[in-house]
């Protein structure tokens, strides 16, 4: 009997130290990794979509709250004034979320950029959408306080052929972004306004 | 045996992959070029050394019934120490590794040396042996690592993780025809073989 409580006692010290241990290692390294992840996984991305800004969109970004979640902003500079805000959103795809970076230039409320970061879609089809760029072309300009559609839904977006899902689920994702921005716009001006 | 001796030990008589025969997975897996193989082998020192260590210092306290859970459990812990580390500081090494950062919880080498050597012998002992036997390890990978690459893509990476130190050479030109077999798994078998056996033939001239 006292051997199989040795057991049970030595294995949950073990285990609870090693616990203890990985929280603390965890807590230490989260912020570094989100850097990291944001550099190495979306860092490309969010260079594509603010092209030709002189700061560094990471460095700079900030979060706010819409709704439960957690949103990251990435402002971009151009000449001296933030010009042009990129921040993340989702849409629904074929296979599961597509995340999305969306820059919205500030001063008229238009889309500035599209921009696929992770997404589960049918390689070779769905994925297209990734790197088709006359479809994320046609995003640029778009007011944000219109309904962004594809054409075969009487809107304006050429879907890219066959990735219709796909291509109405950026769609959705460009919605929901237009929805945040219009949310949070007053937030985001003020934030506009202190980065330099 | 003397502290030294535990510690050489693991540099030749019982260099892995070579002389043990232990964690070829991983072997196989990561020695695609020399970056790779040398992070693999900076990750599996730590985790082999801290885990020797404290196994070491804890073996009179562990009942044996559940000595292999308390060392999967030590040993899982240093490895996700290794694989945040790894992912906060050196991402792109994170990211060409993959998941043979976590299978390192189960690769041999580290297990074996906890069971055969870390339980039965003193701190001191241990940590010489965990050191001799990653150093080895390291070595091999990095061997291995860089005649595959040089002979599959014609290019060494020399990049030392928390270094600035990142150069890529290139070392037959532009009329190289990569030798693809290399960097394949069955090129891993037959270059680990290869070398098994000059070993081999190296140990026998210097026997009398």
């Amino acid at each position: 009997m006292r051997e199989i409580i040795k057991m049970f006692v030595v294995l949950g010290i073990i285990c609870g130290a090693a616990g203890a241990l990985l929280a603390g290692v965890k807590f230490g390294t989260m912020e570094r990794i989100e850097y990291q992840e944001l550099t190495f996984v979306k860092g490309p991305v969010i260079t594509e979509v603010l092209a030709g800004c002189t700061n560094n969109p990471v460095d700079s970004r900030f979060k706010m709250k819409y709704g439960e979640e957690e949103v990251k902003f990435f402002p971009g500079i151009f000449d001296g004034k933030c010009t042009k805000m990129a921040f993340e959103t989702k849409g629904t795809g074929f296979g599961g979320d597509i995340g999305l970076i969306m820059a919205v230039n500030i001063k008229d409320d238009t889309i500035s950029a599209v921009g696929i970061t992770t997404h589960k879609e049918t390689p070779g089809v769905g994925s297209r959408a990734k790197d088709s760029k006359p479809f994320k072309n046609s995003f640029v300009g778009l007011s944000i306080h219109d309904e962004i559609k594809i054409k075969g839904d009487g809107g304006s977006i050429d879907a890219v052929s066959g990735a219709t899902v796909t291509s109405k689920g950026v769609c959705t994702g460009a919605n929901l972004g237009s929805k945040i921005y219009k949310e949070l716009k007053d937030q985001i001006l003020a934030k506009a306004r202190e980065i330099k | 045996m003397g502290i030294v001796r535990e510690f050489t030990k693991g540099l030749w008589e019982e260099i892995p992959p070579f002389r043990l025969v232990l964690g070829l997975c991983p072997t196989l897996a990561v020695t695609k070029t020399l970056k790779d193989g040398l992070g693999m082998g900076l990750a599996v020192i730590f985790v082999l050394l801290c885990s020797n260590v404290l196994i070491s210092f804890l073996r009179n306290i562990i009942p044996s019934k559940v000595r292999i859970a308390c060392y999967i459990v030590v040993i899982a812990t240093f490895v996700v120490i290794v694989e945040l580390v790894m992912q906060a500081f050196t991402y792109e090494l994170y990211q060409d590794l993959g998941i043979f950062i976590p299978l390192i919880v189960v690769n041999c080498i580290v297990l074996g040396r906890a069971e055969a050597f870390a339980s039965k012998n003193g701190v001191l002992a241990s940590a010489a042996d965990g050191l001799g036997i990653g150093l080895g390890f390291t070595l091999s990978l990095s061997v291995l690592g860089s005649i595959r690459e040089a002979l599959g893509s014609g290019t060494i990476t020399l990049k030392i993780p928390f270094t600035d130190i990142s150069n890529v050479y290139n070392l037959f030109g532009p009329s190289f025809e990569p030798f693809a077999f290399m960097i394949s798994a069955p090129g891993a078998f037959v270059c680990l073989g290869l070398l098994l056996c000059a070993m081999n033939i190296i140990g026998n001239l210097s026997k009398p």
